[in-house]
């Protein structure tokens, strides 16, 4: 019996990314742009989707909405007509892409599509795994406080689209703004911030008019 | 429950390599992670110590080489190591962005008995 040396460096993502590659691959073809959906628990992930869904005109909107429980979400949207699918994981903390693999086989997409994938609440592991998305976006919130991006850096750092939720309780809560946004430039040059809430509605024209100049000049 | 599923990569990746090179067993895994990766040393511990029974890595010692993160500082044009709770530069107080470094999670290589 001999001792060996094995030398390997496999990246333990690697498997996670293949699968996520393929999904957006498939995707692609399908001419569907895909979003993946990131926040803790409460932020108003559900609410923010309500909003854009409602405002983008000439396509379909597919949601895969991840939760370790319940199918709260997902009877909320179908109720709003918009074609949802849940996922549960079960105690699992987020979604990784065989999941999404497998789920969108679910949906009979129609080309120009767009499908928001809601990943599980959680500021943390989300942004460790990509799922086949061509943006992520990252639903925070005032009420949650200024201090996130120093928190939870890497969900901040990961995001393409950052919304700034339930603006309208800014006058009862301290935020700071400044040190909020000073945060985020520092982790990532390239995010763009809007404020919104969920609630009234406001600042989701400006995030739809973003998103649809996104998927219009992808590639 | 975060890091279950990345020991169960850990532990295939290790399998797979094992038997590719014929072992009779894996004595040792040598993985890298890196200190904003997520996942924590101790976690990936404990977990492998109870999903690695039934595998060919049974036994095996788990070797983890933390990476501390680094920000690159726009100003000095360099890397420096990433502050607790801040991004300042140690030089000129402004602060840096990402770098890849600290984000490292692999399995760097195993030792195997054939």
């Amino acid at each position: 019996m001999s001792k060996e040396k094995i030398e390997i460096i496999e990246d333990i993502y690697k498997e996670n990314n293949i699968i996520a590659d393929k999904v957006n691959k498939e995707l692609n073809e399908k001419h569907v742009y895909c979003i993946n959906v990131m926040g803790s628990p409460g932020a108003g992930k559900t609410s923010s989707l309500v909003q854009i869904i409602k405002r983008l005109t000439g396509s379909t909107a597919y949601v895969l909405e991840g939760d370790i429980e319940s199918d709260i979400d997902t009877i909320l949207l179908r109720k709003l007509g918009v074609e949802a699918i849940q996922i549960n994981t079960g105690g699992a903390c987020h979604l990784d892409s065989l999941v999404i693999e497998n789920a969108i086989k679910g949906f009979n997409f129609k080309e120009n599509g767009v499908l928001f994938i809601e990943n599980i609440g959680n500021l943390v592991c989300p942004a460790e795994f990509i799922i086949g998305e061509h943006i992520k976006m990252l639903i925070s919130s005032v009420a949650e406080g200024s201090d996130k991006p120093y928190k939870y850096p890497l969900a901040f750092e990961k995001a393409d689209l950052i919304l700034l939720n339930k603006a309208d309780l800014k006058p009862y809560i301290e935020f700071d703004y400044d040190f909020y946004i000073q945060g985020i430039k520092a982790l990532n040059k390239d995010a763009t911030v809007f404020e919104v809430s969920a609630k009234t509605g406001d600042g989701f024209d400006e995030v739809v008019k973003w998103l649809n100049i996104k998927r219009s000049t992808k590639n | 429950m975060h890091e279950y599923g990345v020991t169960c990569k850990v532990i295939k990746i290790a399998e797979e390599n094992a038997k590719q090179n014929n072992a009779l067993k894996v004595t040792d895994i040598f993985l890298v992670v890196g200190d904003m990766s997520g996942f924590i040393g101790e976690s990936i511990q404990m977990y492998f110590d109870v999903i690695s029974k039934d595998s060919i890595t049974n036994g095996a010692k788990l070797h983890i080489r933390v990476v501390r993160s680094e920000l690159f500082c726009d100003a000095c044009q360099m890397n420096f190591d990433r502050p607790k709770f801040s991004f300042e530069c140690p030089i000129c107080h402004k602060n840096g962005s990402p770098t890849q470094i600290g984000k490292e999670f692999y399995v760097e290589k195993i030792e195997i008995e054939v």
